[in-house]
């Protein structure tokens, strides 16, 4: 697809170049820049700018898939709806508790497995690493199934286990409140993306130069003293856009809850919400204003972490 | 180091191993659980039996398990071996062209990966019931491009800034054209960092649920994960506990043998892309 970019046009080669060789240069590469990149970029736009300009679209009719003849255009109407609905707050609420329970345990834990990542004996090193990529790779269903049956009252070993606990025994019904149920919910999660945001922090950890920790231990600082004050400061960076990127995925959290509960018991999230709308009960107008709700919910997330706490994206995009 | 303090990391590094482990054991041992078994409370199955396999993999539900597979190997390659392709040519040109809108790419590029998958499904939905993609594979493959092109062009673009240009350079001097000093030089150093880019793709293609529950209706194109999450809810007078286990199993096979022959280009690639050293 690429053959017919002419190449960089030279003097030399006899070519008449009007405006000068290196300007012609620069055109060309430019163009050439554009030719590679162009179809990635339009196909991105394409499967993701045009369905939500339609989901805004469809978000101001009221719209049902089984009564098109009554398709009419609301205005606002969809997002007064929604906005004035204990049910979308309610699963905002989860959504945001979901996000913010999971993303604080992980980040500590994820630090926690990354720093034993960093001090572990170099032949253990390779196991440990693909021990903890496994989590990360795993379908999340599988992973949600394999919660959900460990915590379920007839397939479940966790009540036999732990029944020592106050307030587990042999028919703790995990999944018939709203609390037990969000718990294995953001265990099950918790699980699985900590690998991640370890792996992130320990790319981190890797770049604090090892002569400002023997400065600090030298000058008699305790580990607490430079892991507070050397180590953390060093890796923020690392830090905010594994926070970030967490907090954005964590936010759109689907997969667990509709094997795990299905939304029952409170425990629908937003993107649980918009599905159950649009594709279970086929509300077109009512499900886009609910996905346009989530996806700028999403970006006012991103907005405010890269503007609150400066993230520097150019270091994510690995940019100098 | 000390040795009592050597021995500390050596438990906490087996603690990782558990950590990561168990859920999985856990799984493998339910999908040996006979169904009498698998109300037994406990971890370990009574007996040992394969009935649960030979039941997805020959019996009543290959007839939906199988199909699904199928699906899912066919639809993830494909959408891999697409987004890969882009992506490649993409991330040449940021890495190694001049040329303005670079910026927006990877802006670009970084928007698609942080979207809400079910805000695209809702229009998707609407939109391949009225021009015939619904519950085909290539209905599931252009979605699909939304999860695996922008972490494809990211990664990918991270490898390639590590390519020592210089041979190209050097390849342009002895007459090569750009178009030859990209193929003929910089794919053979290049191609590591597209297979590991690959295979990370390949996971997010492979773990998409989404897509699969809402653009598809039989087994023409659902896959596995989808056929999972509505299993439970299918018209089975059995418990379908054991099978769902014996299938989880099945479709985690590939994702080990993945991680096990390649996690230091996997976590090379996931860390590149991400925080650049």
């Amino acid at each position: 697809m690429t053959t017919t970019a002419p190449p960089p046009t030279d003097v030399a080669t006899g070519r008449p170049a009007p405006t000068g060789g290196a300007s012609d240069r620069v055109r060309a590469e430019r163009r050439l820049g554009w030719i590679l990149a162009g179809p990635a970029f339009a196909v991105m736009l394409l499967v993701t700018a045009y369905p939500i300009v339609q989901a805004v679209y469809d978000s101001l009719f009221s719209y049902r898939l089984t009564d098109p003849g009554n398709r009419s255009f609301v205005g606002l109407g969809n997002y007064w709806v929604v906005l004035t609905d204990t049910l979308w707050w309610q699963s905002f609420g989860v959504t945001v508790l979901i996000t913010v329970v999971t993303v604080a345990v992980e980040l500590v834990l994820g630090f926690a497995l990354a720093l034993v990542m960093l001090k572990a004996l170099k032949g253990l090193r390779p196991i440990l690493r693909a021990a903890i990529l496994l989590p990360y790779a795993i379908i999340t269903v599988v992973s949600a199934f394999a919660w959900q049956f460990a915590f379920d009252l007839t397939s479940g070993f966790v009540n036999t286990w732990f029944a020592w606990l106050p307030g587990v025994s042999a028919d703790t019904d995990w999944f018939g409140g709203t609390g037990t149920s969000l718990l294995v919910i953001c265990l099950a999660e918790i699980w699985k993306t900590t690998p991640f945001i370890s792996l992130l922090l320990l790319a981190g950890l890797a770049q604090v130069p090892d002569v400002l920790q023997e400065a600090a231990q030298v000058d008699g600082a305790t580990w607490w003293q430079r892991m507070r004050k050397v180590t953390i400061p060093n890796m923020k960076a690392a830090i905010m856009v594994a926070l970030l990127f967490r907090t954005l995925d964590a936010f759109r959290v689907f997969d667990s809850v509709f094997v795990m509960t299905a939304g029952a018991n409170g425990t629908e999230t937003v993107s649980f919400l918009a599905y159950r709308q649009t594709i279970a009960r086929l509300e077109i107008g009512l499900g886009s204003a609910v996905s346009v709700l989530l996806f700028l919910s999403v970006v006012l997330i991103a907005f405010g972490f890269i503007k609150g706490f400066k993230v520097d994206l150019s270091q994510a995009r690995g940019e100098k | 180091m000390s040795t009592r303090e050597r021995n500390w990391w050596i438990v906490a590094g087996i603690g990782i191993i558990l950590y990561a482990l168990f859920p999985i054991a856990w799984i493998v041992s339910l999908s040996f659980k006979a169904p009498a078994d698998i109300a037994n409370g406990q971890f370990l199955p009574t007996v040992f039996t394969w009935e649960n396999y030979s039941l997805i993999l020959t019996g009543d539900a290959s007839e939906l398990f199988l199909p699904a597979l199928l699906n899912s190997f066919g639809i993830c390659l494909i959408a891999t071996f697409l987004s890969c392709l882009l992506a490649m040519f993409a991330a040449y040109a940021i890495a190694r062209l001049d040329f303005p809108g670079k910026k927006i790419i990877l802006s670009t590029a970084l928007a698609v990966a942080i979207f809400p998958v079910i805000s695209i499904v809702t229009p998707l939905f609407n939109l391949w019931r009225q021009i015939g993609l619904y519950d085909t594979w290539p209905g599931l493959i252009i979605p699909y491009l939304s999860l695996t092109l922008p972490i494809s062009i990211w990664t990918m673009s991270a490898f390639f800034r590590e390519i020592p240009w210089e041979m190209e350079q050097a390849a342009q001097v002895d007459g090569a054209t750009t178009w030859q000093a990209f193929r003929k030089v910089i794919v053979p150093l290049a191609a590591p960092g597209v297979f590991t880019t690959a295979i990370i793709a390949f996971f997010l293609a492979w773990n998409d649920f989404v897509y699969g529950i809402s653009l598809t209706s039989t087994g023409a194109a659902r896959p596995v994960p989808a056929a999972l999450g509505l299993f439970s809810g299918a018209s089975q007078f059995e418990d379908p506990t054991g099978a769902i286990a014996a299938a989880a199993v099945v479709v985690t096979i590939p994702v080990i043998i993945l991680v096990l022959f390649f996690q230091r280009r996997i976590v090379a690639g996931l860390t590149n892309g991400a925080v650049k050293g």
